[in-house]
């Protein structure tokens, strides 16, 4: 810190720096905010152009509306608080299925010595490849086949085939030391065992900035539930969204759209914003 | 690297494998094969009878003009989100890196839109930039500028490039604020004794040790710009108007999914994967031993 301070004496004041974040923070909050006041007012002051830029009267009518009721008539029977529940709970299953499946591979990987070990772990690793949407049609055609349309399952198993994770937590158990081991072996603890008292506690920190950055991931997914959801029940926030803008022509309610989105951005913002140190942990880990 | 001390046992951690390498291989292994196969197929248009073409597929996609104008406009929408996104990334981290009071809260709200689902990226910019409602076009109108995504492809290209770019930038800047953090302090002080001016220390000794995780950013937002941004495109332009901002994995959700062609479809899948194959090697073998944050 202390040379941070004797940098700023040195330069010119850092006027110039706080002007430059103050454009970065404006541009960056400026479409929220706009959206926050279109999701306040009625459509007419949103279509008498300009439309107010400060929250107009309706408080939180809009919200009440899209939560217990949905959008305009194209998702009406699709209230926005089962989207939003259908969303959490893909997000929560992608992200702890992603976790524990593996802590489990990578725990087979570092911690015993199997034949075709190698050939497994790059298995896993050709995975990193290829992301699910350059594969969607084939993908879709084998969750078809299997019965797994409209289902959880469909809309989160093939999601949770990734190897990032097993990468990750194969990097950290490579840093615990053998002594541990050694002693777990001493006391006649088994690998089950260690798994449980001193792989997982110590795996904490890794495991919370992984939880982070996949229920992100899980949460903002877009093209794989627009192939395997078509019953209205089971659509998530994020599809049900575009659904609302009407693209034929016709009238779009944009302050319902607007709540939506708000509704939508609120829980992974809130995971970020109060996870902020995992967050930035997770993000820079998992890519390296 | 391998650990000296295991545990003993073969059961248990192909058990423990199990779950993944099965998820895998019907997930991953046998569409990504399917997809190869696929490629090589033709259907007749009623789905009754199928034929083996070989490579035909691929021929047909590659010399389809239209196919190759969407390999022009995903890489001209790649390029443009990429430089869009990491130049006012990096600008930022500089500055957010020279002030450490208050640093926190600024932080806190630049990150905010690696949050915020692509498709919702792209309603928030569709809302701001519509014709009819939206405050950013009204405001162009005044201006003279006459601005409808709606009409103009150019427009509607911009609006994604916009959209996307927006959403990335708060990526980038948790990337380029690590990095510089790693810079030792000691060697920018140093340099300051020195006398040397801000934009000097610049690009003699933070930009090339910048350098790796630039390099690592173009990757990734590459990949972005080719997969990640198919929900703003769709919340946004649909492809359109006509098919101006139609990118690769637009197209191949449109003519799998929509025009139900699905040999083509998977020849362009095989060509995407091949592009994806090709980013990822080339960030493992430049990338990977020179990034140290």
């Amino acid at each position: 810190m202390a040379d941070s301070t004797a940098r700023s004496h040195l330069d010119r004041p850092d006027i110039l720096a706080h002007v430059i974040i103050w454009i970065g923070i404006a541009i960056t909050a400026f479409p929220i905010w706009v959206a926050f006041v279109a999701s306040t007012v009625s459509n007419q002051s949103i279509a008498q152009a300009p439309m107010p830029l400060l929250p107009g009267s309706l408080g939180w009518q809009v919200y009440s509306d899209v939560l217990g009721v949905g959008g305009n008539n194209r998702t009406v029977g699709t209230p926005v608080a089962l989207m939003m529940w259908n969303s959490f709970v893909m997000a929560m299953i992608i992200a702890v299925g992603k976790i524990v499946i593996s802590l489990m591979s990578a725990y087979a990987i570092v911690f015993f010595r199997v034949p075709f070990r190698n050939v497994l772990f790059w298995m896993i690793f050709v995975t990193l490849m290829l992301p699910v949407e350059v594969r969607i049609i084939p993908t879709l055609k084998v969750v078809t086949d299997l019965g797994m349309l409209n289902t959880m399952a469909g809309l989160t198993i093939p999601l949770i085939a990734s190897a990032t994770a097993t990468l990750l937590f194969r990097q950290f158990f490579l840093t615990i030391p053998d002594e541990l081991v050694e002693a777990a072996k001493m006391d006649n603890a088994g690998p089950v065992k260690f798994f449980f008292d001193v792989v997982i506690p110590l795996s904490t920190t890794t495991i919370a900035a992984l939880f982070v950055i996949l229920f992100i991931y899980g949460w903002n997914q877009y093209l794989w539930p627009l192939l395997i959801t078509t019953d209205q029940s089971m659509t998530t926030i994020v599809i049900g969204i575009t659904k609302m803008i009407d693209t034929s022509g016709g009238p779009t309610d944009w302050n319902r759209v607007m709540a939506t989105a708000i509704l939508t951005l609120l829980p992974p913002v809130m995971v970020v914003v109060l996870l902020q140190k995992w967050f930035v942990k997770g993000l820079v880990e998992t890519e390296k | 690297m391998e650990r000296k001390v295991v545990f003993p046992g073969m059961l248990l951690p192909y058990a423990l494998l199990a779950p993944q390498i099965l998820i895998i291989l019907v997930f991953f292994y046998v569409p990504a094969g399917q997809a190869l196969w696929m490629s090589t197929l033709l259907q007749d248009p009623l789905g009754l009878s199928v034929q083996f073409v070989g490579l035909e597929n691929f021929q047909t996609v590659l010399s389809d003009p239209a196919y190759r104008q969407t390999i022009a406009r995903t890489m001209f929408f790649s390029v443009a989100v990429t430089v869009c996104a990491m130049v006012p990334a990096v600008l930022l981290a500089l500055m957010a890196d020279r002030v450490v009071r208050g640093a926190m809260p600024y932080k806190t709200i630049l990150i905010i839109p690696y949050a915020i689902a692509p498709a919702v990226a792209g309603a928030l910019w569709l809302f701001l930039f519509n014709p009819s409602v939206g405050v950013v076009s009204y405001y162009m109108g005044r201006l003279g500028l006459d601005w409808n995504p709606k009409i103009d492809g150019s427009h509607a290209m911009w609006l994604i490039i916009i959209a996307s770019a927006w959403k990335q930038i708060a990526y980038n800047f948790v990337f380029f604020l690590a990095g510089l953090q790693s810079i030792p302090k000691s060697l920018i002080e140093a340099a300051q004794i020195d006398g040397a001016s801000p934009r000097r220390r610049f690009w003699t000794i933070i930009f090339p040790l910048l350098s790796p995780t630039t390099f690592f950013l173009i990757v990734v937002n590459f990949v972005y710009a080719f997969f990640e941004t198919f929900g703003v495109i769709h919340a946004a332009t649909q492809g359109g108007p006509g098919k101006s901002t139609e990118i690769m994995i637009y197209k191949v959700w449109y003519d799998g999914f929509i025009a139900q062609d699905l040999g083509r479809s998977a020849a362009q899948s095989v060509i995407l994967m091949a592009i994806v194959v090709a980013l990822t090697v080339v960030q493992f073998r430049f990338v990977e031993r020179k990034v140290h944050y």
